[in-house]
């Protein structure tokens, strides 16, 4: 009895085995056909387009940092190129007032010079027209005198007093 | 020497579990270690050992004797018999009852006898399994006995059956009445087809609900639920053990594992049949998984079976021990799906079982909880032998098909 349920256990049927044969060809047929090759075929689109679109973004954060990296350059070149201009126009300027300064001494210093030399000129020409005078005044009085009378000696003494005080008041 | 006698006796431990050496699968070595081990120990419980039977078989005929000497207890169930009622085939799909009184589908019989085939509905025995009743067709009586048919002996024994009996070198009864070739659409067969509907009716609406929402947008619903499973299956299993030629194979692979599932599955429901803890479906299931593995093998693997890297005057040990391998393989795919579910299916109604033994309703809370536990177990079990059957049935192609010889790598690499 017990052998004989075992038997039955572990002795394959012939007609199972002919129904699972055919059952399951015709299953991985069907499913092969039908299922799992539209099945696998939609996974594998669908992965290959996730990891087309990570590959994607990727590639747009490194454009993005490119782009970024190339901005902060720029912005560090346009900073750089301000300083440089800054300084370019700092040094002119102070070239300029530099220069300005210097033209305007040389001006003050050149007017000065001329005045200086106006000055002595207007001196020499003083003292040579004051000369002049003194010999015409003393070529006037030497007529007075001459002119005077210079009879008396009171008044040679008085005429001689009066140039006297003419000479010096000059 | 030493060192290829130690390699002799790892071929053949590999040999005995069907495994090959790759560091890369220690996992799944790991795993599949696991659940042989588990698998052990439900056999432990499993009365298939001779003792165990004769230990039965005695508590059942003291049982009987008892029964006798009473005079009660008529109905005295035995539960070898109930047990193995639902965990072997039936030629019709009984729901509840006891013989008469049963409720069964009728299910169609076909019988390829030497006059040609005979179709009848099993209907015709009146759920009969004792060869009992005699179905005639064109000339030809049939009876079912223990659900196998014979053709009906002329008359009837002393017990009102239509078979006789010779005792073999056992001791044991055999029937010696011829059979018919039996192609009956069997419990096993209906629900094998049925199962079968709802594999394509799943995963054809998955498939079109691919094509209705396209590719790009996120899964819902049954794809939802199913895909985890395929991408598992092809990426864990196939792409894992296969290697690079593994999309061919991922169609065959799927179809294993949703069929192994599936009955699986329907197996723990309680009136369902036991189809996947039956040997002929995991036969050939593994015919075709041998079939399939010795079709893709590559030189190497045939190199490997004939050319042996061992001294020549091994050859004539170590040929034969690699033939024998190349079948153990699907052999072992074979018994162990076979073993674990119907192991499953004897310990849950053995438990249950109990209380009929005992015949006190006081065994009723420790029989249901360990049957309840053991079914938790079991629908573990369900997944993860679906999973080992396609695992290893992978591992065996892709061990088919992998490169043997790492010097030929080497030189490989060395020329390009």
């Amino acid at each position: 009895m017990s052998l004989f349920i075992l038997a039955s256990l572990v002795t394959p049927g012939i007609g199972l085995i002919f129904w699972t044969a055919i059952v399951f060809l015709l299953l991985l047929g069907i499913l092969g056909k039908f299922a799992w090759k539209p099945i696998l075929n939609a996974i594998k689109t669908r992965e290959e387009g996730i990891e087309k679109a990570l590959g994607a973004a990727d590639t747009a954060l490194k454009e993005v940092r490119e782009l970024k990296s190339n901005n902060d350059k720029m912005l560090l070149e346009a900073r750089n190129e301000r300083d440089a201009l800054m300084k370019e126009a700092r040094e002119t300027k102070e070239s300029i007032v530099a220069e300005a300064k210097s033209k305007a001494q040389k001006d003050a210093d050149r007017i000065m010079a001329s005045a200086r030399e106006q000055i002595i000129n207007e001196k020499n020409a003083a003292v040579a027209e004051l000369k002049n005078q003194v010999a015409s005044l003393s070529i006037e009085i030497a007529e007075k005198i001459l002119r005077s009378d210079l009879s008396t000696d009171e008044k040679q003494k008085a005429l001689v007093s009066n140039l006297m005080k003419d000479v010096n008041l000059n | 020497m030493p060192t290829f006698v130690a390699e002799l006796k790892v071929v053949f431990l590999l040999n005995m579990i069907s495994i090959l050496p790759k560091p890369a699968y220690l996992k799944q070595v790991f795993l599949i270690v696991l659940v042989l081990l588990l698998s052990i120990k439900m056999k432990a419980h499993e009365p298939t050992e001779p003792d165990s039977l004769e230990l039965v078989n005695a508590k059942t005929t003291t049982d009987h004797n008892k029964a006798g000497d009473h005079g009660k207890h008529e109905e005295k169930v035995n539960i070898q018999e109930v047990a193995f009622d639902h965990v072997l085939d039936a030629h019709s799909w009984h729901l509840w009852g006891d013989h008469e009184h049963s409720v069964s589908f009728p299910l169609p019989v076909i019988l390829k006898t030497d006059k040609g085939l005979v179709f009848f509905s099993s209907g015709e025995f009146h759920h009969d399994t004792h060869g009992k009743v005699v179905v005639e067709k064109n000339g030809e009586r049939f009876v079912n006995y223990k659900e196998d048919i014979y053709y009906a002996s002329e008359s009837q024994n002393a017990e009102g059956e239509y078979v006789e009996f010779a005792v073999n070198e056992k001791g044991k009864n055999t029937v010696t009445n011829k059979a018919p070739l039996d192609f009956s659409i069997t419990k096993n067969a209906a629900q094998l087809i049925f199962s079968a509907l709802i594999l394509i009716f799943l995963f054809t609406s998955m498939a079109s609900a691919y094509k209705k929402t396209g590719v790009t947008s996120a899964p819902k619903g049954k794809q939802s639920f199913l895909e985890p499973f395929v991408v598992f299956v092809r990426d864990e299993i196939a792409k894992a053990n296969i290697g690079p030629k593994y999309e061919k194979y991922v169609p065959y692979l799927l179809t294993v594992f949703f069929i192994i599932l599936i009955n699986n599955v329907f197996g723990l429901i309680p009136i369902s049949a036991n189809v996947t803890g039956n040997i002929a479906f995991t036969f050939v299931l593994s015919i075709i998984t041998l079939i399939v593995t010795n079709v893709s093998a590559n030189k190497a693997y045939w190199g490997h079976i004939f050319l042996p890297p061992a001294p020549k005057a091994l050859y004539p040990i170590l040929i034969p021990i690699e033939i024998v391998g190349i079948f153990t393989k699907p052999f072992a795919l074979m018994i162990r799906l076979f073993a674990n579910m119907t192991a499953g299916h004897i310990i849950v109604i053995s438990l249950v079982g109990l209380i009929f033994v005992f015949e006190t309703l006081w065994v009723s809370p420790v029989a249901v909880a360990f049957a309840l536990f053991i079914d938790i177990l079991e629908c573990l079990v369900a997944v993860l032998q679906a999973y080992i059957f396609t695992l290893l049935t992978a591992l065996f192609i892709g061990s088919a098909m992998v490169e043997h010889h790492h010097e030929d790598k080497h030189e490989e690499a060395g020329a390009h």
